[in-house]
C-alpha cells in the first residue's frame, strides 16, 4: 500500500487547498442533514409511551455524546501521529479539534441535565457516565489551556499532544460506565451486540442527525484547521496565493 | 400547534435543549470561519510587511 497521500496530507499547501475544495462538500449536506433529522425527530417521530415528548431531547444530546467521543479520539490519534512522525499539520488537526470537541461534551452535559431535571428528578447527580464525560469536557479544556499558556508552537504542539493521548484512556470509560457501574443513566439503546431497542420511528431521525452532526464536524475541523496552517507558517509563495485568491472571506 | 409547542409539558426543557444545542452548532461555525478570516488578514500583514521591509 502506497502511503503517498498520507505524506501529501503532511504538506501545508496541499492540506490547505484540499481541506478548502473538501469544506462545501461536508458542510451542505450537513446542513441538510442536521435540519431533516431534527426536523423530523422534533415534528414527525411519534412521543415515547413513557417519556412523552421529553424524549427528543435524544436527538441532540445523543448525537453530541457520541461527537465528544470520537471528536476526543480523533484529536488523541491526530495529536499522537503529529508526535509520532513530527507532521505539523497534523498537530494543526488536533488543534482545530479541539474547541468543536469541548462544545459537543458542553452540549451533552447540559442537555443530559436538561433530560435528567424531569426523567429522573435532578439536573446532576454523581453518575459514572455524567462523571466521565465531565473529566473528559475537563481534558478538552485542559489541552485548550495548555496550549495557549505555551508560547513556542512546537513545545506547546508536543505536550499537548502528551495531554491529548493520555485522556484517550477516558473514552472507554465514558462508553462501557454504564455497563462496568450500576447507573443511573440508562444502558446503550443503539450501540448494542443484540441490535439497537429503539422503534425505526425513533431510529432513524436520530441516525440522520448523527451523520449530519459527525459532517458538521469535519467541516467545522477543517476550517479550523486550514486557519491554524496559516497561523503556522511564516513564509512560502503559497500564502501569497492563499491569501491573495480568498481575501479575507473564509 | 399550542399542543406541539407545550410538549406534553416537557417545553422548557425541550426547547432549552433545542436551542443550546443548535446555538452551539451556529456559535462555532461562525467561531472558525472568524478564526479563518483572521489568520489570512493576519498572513496579509505579514506577507505586506515582509516586502516593505528593505
Amino acid at each position: 500500500m502506497s502511503w503517498a497521500w498520507f505524506h501529501r496530507f503532511g504538506s501545508p499547501p496541499y492540506f490547505y487547498r484540499v481541506a478548502g475544495l473538501l469544506t462545501p462538500w461536508f458542510a451542505w449536506p450537513a446542513a441538510v442533514l442536521l435540519v431533516v433529522g431534527l426536523g423530523w425527530g422534533l415534528f414527525v417521530s411519534p412521543p415515547d409511551k413513557l417519556q412523552g415528548d421529553a424524549y427528543r431531547i435524544i436527538y441532540i444530546h445523543v448525537p453530541n455524546s457520541w461527537l465528544s467521543l470520537m471528536s476526543y479520539s480523533a484529536m488523541a490519534v491526530s495529536a499522537a501521529i503529529g508526535l509520532i512522525w513530527r507532521i505539523k499539520v497534523a498537530h494543526a488537526v488536533a488543534a482545530a479539534i479541539a474547541p468543536a470537541g469541548a462544545a459537543f461534551t458542553a452540549v451533552s452535559l447540559l442537555t443530559g441535565m436538561l433530560w435528567g431535571q424531569p426523567m429522573w428528578g435532578t439536573y446532576w447527580a454523581w453518575d459514572p457516565r455524567i462523571v466521565f464525560e465531565l473529566v473528559l469536557l475537563f481534558f478538552f479544556l485542559g489541552y485548550i489551556a495548555l496550549r495557549s499558556a505555551i508560547d513556542d508552537l512546537n513545545r506547546a504542539d508536543r505536550t499537548s499532544a502528551v495531554l491529548a493521548i493520555v485522556g484517550v484512556v477516558n473514552v472507554p470509560i465514558v462508553h462501557y460506565s454504564v455497563i462496568w457501574w450500576n447507573s443511573l443513566h440508562q444502558a446503550p439503546s443503539v450501540l448494542r451486540t443484540d441490535g439497537p431497542s429503539m422503534p425505526i420511528q425513533m431510529l432513524a431521525p436520530l441516525l440522520v442527525s448523527f451523520l449530519g452532526f459527525t459532517l458538521y464536524f469535519v467541516a467545522v475541523m477543517l476550517v479550523r484547521a486550514r486557519a491554524e496552517v496559516l497561523h503556522r507558517e511564516r513564509g512560502g509563495d503559497w500564502i501569497r496565493e492563499a491569501v491573495a485568491m480568498h481575501g479575507n472571506s473564509p | 400547534m399550542s399542543e406541539f409547542l407545550h410538549m406534553s409539558g416537557y417545553a422548557v426543557y425541550v426547547w432549552t435543549s433545542y436551542i443550546v444545542g443548535v446555538g452551539a452548532l451556529l456559535i462555532n461555525v461562525w467561531w472558525a470561519r472568524r478564526n479563518l478570516a483572521r489568520a489570512r488578514l493576519a498572513a496579509a500583514r505579514r506577507i505586506a510587511t515582509r516586502e516593505s521591509a528593505p
